[in-house]
């Protein structure tokens, strides 16, 4: 398999998860590390960065996982990129998945205080990965300020509900110059290949290996499921067709 | 869209939620929940979004035989949206002096106790306990007594609390829109006002004396909050007052105006049931646990993103027990007398508690049920 690089940094785990919703840091560090995932998300909002004993911090602290601080809670730019700068002087890394969710209800982002944020945190050298809607244009317009990736939705986060977003996710993978990355309402393992086989670069999920009955196992099923997906994106799967292919009907009287 | 959605979507244009209720007979609501049937729970149950209708009927006596499979379906949905983890949170009593009389309350002006209101030093020594048991959260709570505990000592105390905790909720009276805006500037999150019941002439009769006696303006006080852009507002009715049904219908009616109307703020909701205190009101209506878990279960599944809050008014066992069924917030350790916690000033407590742990016996528990108990969801640096 191909590895994926963004920032110039490579990952062989296409595999990326969040921090949240675990039953113990204990059980989330096991999870993590059965799924192979390599880049984790960490709410600033839930680390303690004035102790150097944070639990979930310190539960991260292994050489198979790169941290990735976000802004979860911010509601305006201004508030993203403090908070960002916060996350990069106690973290000590300038990686950035940018969230600026001002609805507290669906999560949903903002796409105009997000490009804003992301412009100025470009500018401020943060390596910045934003959450967006599976909107295209917005892609590109984010790109051209550049952002190292993109992190369309496929449903609203949380929601277990799939690639809703579908068409407009094939767009902006059609379209893009930098890596895709499908993040939110991936709830399957089928949802997460899904996403691998269409040209995704990478998914990122959490909810649905948090929230499981037994995490570890839910975690393995993803990397297997994203690793699955790569490979028959790589091996250039095989078009689905409606009807049989026996015979040409229509255009068999041009061999007569 | 049946009538009740209908005219929420209207509602919204309305000045305040004052407007909302004004159209909603309080007998013919309580009539409505006593009619729904067990086909109107079933439907209720297999819905994918539930409507105010539904939560009539999953709150109605029709939804009992069913209180199984609205647990577990309340646990599925809290486990999607809020994960394995219970938010933990202390209550901070300011002060007790109060000049508004309330039949229920021991803070209430008419009950001759030792009246206490914090100094700085009392209440930086209150900090450093509650600090050292672990919070991050804290909730500051006080009665009604607007010359000593007005805006200004709000401002005062923000200040002093602020370098210490990284997330600030009050529960005191309610304030005008331009205060409540002063004090998000100094870090206020999260404001509390329940309306105790929405029973018009009930509320008067419980609240005979002071500025609480105002109907209309507690009414319209979260109105205020979301005008005022607070992060997250605490609903609630107290429990015993009036018929629970009709008031939790009422409050279910208010969370939903507010969410369509100002949708960028949070929203929490308590269920106090009232408790003994030195003044003992007899409930005029007595809810058993198994409405409780009921009515909880009935919120979680008619509002998938509400945060669901519980006290230390319940007992032991019934704490234990609820965390999986759609509690996402909970205190413990709690002292309601001012002073309780440092130095044991004796003051007039507001209630007594049921559950005496330790935050730290309350976080081993939650552990033991597959849970884990998260200090800090919030950083000071976003407000």
């Amino acid at each position: 398999m191909e590895p994926l690089i963004i920032a110039g940094k490579k990952f062989n785990s296409r595999l990326f998860t969040g921090t949240g919703k675990f039953s113990s840091s204990i059980v989330m560090k096991e999870a993590l590390l059965a799924s192979g995932s390599e880049l984790v998300t960490v709410a600033l909002r839930r680390v303690d960065i004035k102790d150097k004993d944070d639990d979930i911090i310190g539960h991260l602290n292994h050489s198979q996982f790169n941290l990735l601080p976000n802004t979860s809670g911010v509601r305006t730019a201004k508030e993203a990129i403090f908070a960002a700068q916060l996350a990069r002087e106690a973290l000590e890394t300038d990686w950035l998945k940018l969230e600026i969710h001002p609805d507290p209800k669906y999560l949903l982002p903002d796409p105009i205080e997000t490009l804003k944020a992301a412009e100025q945190l470009v500018k401020l050298g943060f390596i910045v990965l934003p959450y967006i809607n599976a909107d295209p244009v917005l892609c590109k317009r984010l790109e051209e300020v550049g952002v190292a990736a993109v992190m369309p939705l496929g449903s609203p986060i949380g929601s277990n509900n799939g690639l809703q977003t579908k068409a407009m996710l094939e767009i902006i993978i059609s379209q893009s110059k930098v890596p895709v990355i499908v993040d939110a309402g991936i709830g399957a393992p089928s949802h997460a290949a899904e996403a691998l086989e269409m040209g995704a670069d990478a998914v990122l999920v959490n909810t649905a290996i948090a929230v499981s009955p037994d995490p570890i196992k839910m975690g393995i099923a993803f990397k297997l499921a994203v690793e699955a997906g790569r490979m028959a994106f790589e091996a250039r799967l095989a078009k689905a067709t409606k009807h049989a292919m026996a015979s040409s009907p229509l255009t068999a009287f041009l061999d007569e | 869209m049946n009538a009740i959605e209908h005219n929420i979507q209207e509602f919204i244009k309305a000045a305040s939620f004052q407007e909302v209720v004004e159209s909603y007979h309080w007998n013919e609501v309580e009539e409505s929940i006593y009619a729904k049937t067990k086909t109107d729970v079933e439907e209720a149950l297999v819905k994918k979004k539930r409507t105010l209708e539904d939560f009539k009927a999953l709150i109605s006596p029709a939804a009992l035989p069913f209180l199984e499979d609205m647990a577990r379906e309340s646990q599925a949905l809290t486990q999607k949206r809020f994960g394995k983890t219970i938010q933990m949170y202390v209550p901070m009593y300011l002060s007790n002096e109060c000049q508004n009389i309330c039949t229920y309350c021991g803070f209430s002006q008419d009950n001759p106790l030792r009246r206490v209101t914090l100094t700085d030093q009392q209440i930086l020594n209150e900090v450093n306990v509650i600090k050292s048991y672990g919070y991050a959260h804290i909730l500051l709570v006080t009665g009604e007594a607007n010359k000593t505990v007005g805006v200004p000592y709000f401002r005062n105390a923000l200040q002093l609390i602020r370098p210490h905790f990284s997330n600030i909720a009050m529960e005191v009276q309610p304030l005008e829109q331009s205060d409540y805006e002063l004090l998000i500037q100094e870090g206020l999150h999260s404001v509390l006002v329940y309306q105790e019941t929405y029973h018009e002439d009930n509320y008067k009769f419980h609240h005979p004396k002071g500025k609480k006696s105002n109907f209309d303006y507690r009414l319209d006080t979260p109105d205020r909050l979301g005008k005022a852009g607070i992060h997250k507002m605490g609903l609630g009715v107290l429990i015993g007052l009036e018929d629970w049904r009709t008031d939790s219908f009422f409050n279910a009616l208010h969370l939903s105006y507010l969410e369509k109307k100002y949708w960028q703020t949070k929203y929490s909701v308590s269920f106090p049931r009232l408790r003994p205190y030195t003044g003992n009101l007899e409930p005029k209506v007595n809810m058993s646990d198994k409405e409780l878990v009921q009515l909880i279960c009935a919120y979680r599944i008619f509002n998938e993103e509400v945060e669901l809050s519980i006290s230390t008014r319940e007992n032991e066992k019934f704490r234990n027990n609820i965390i999986k069924l759609g509690i996402t917030n909970i205190s413990a350790g709690s002292k309601t007398d001012p002073g309780g916690y440092a130095s044991g000033l004796q003051a007039l407590e507001q209630f007594e508690i049921s559950d005496e742990r330790t935050p730290q016996q309350v976080a081993a528990m939650i552990k033991e049920q597959g849970y884990e108990a998260v200090w800090k969801d919030w950083d000071e640096s976003y407000n």
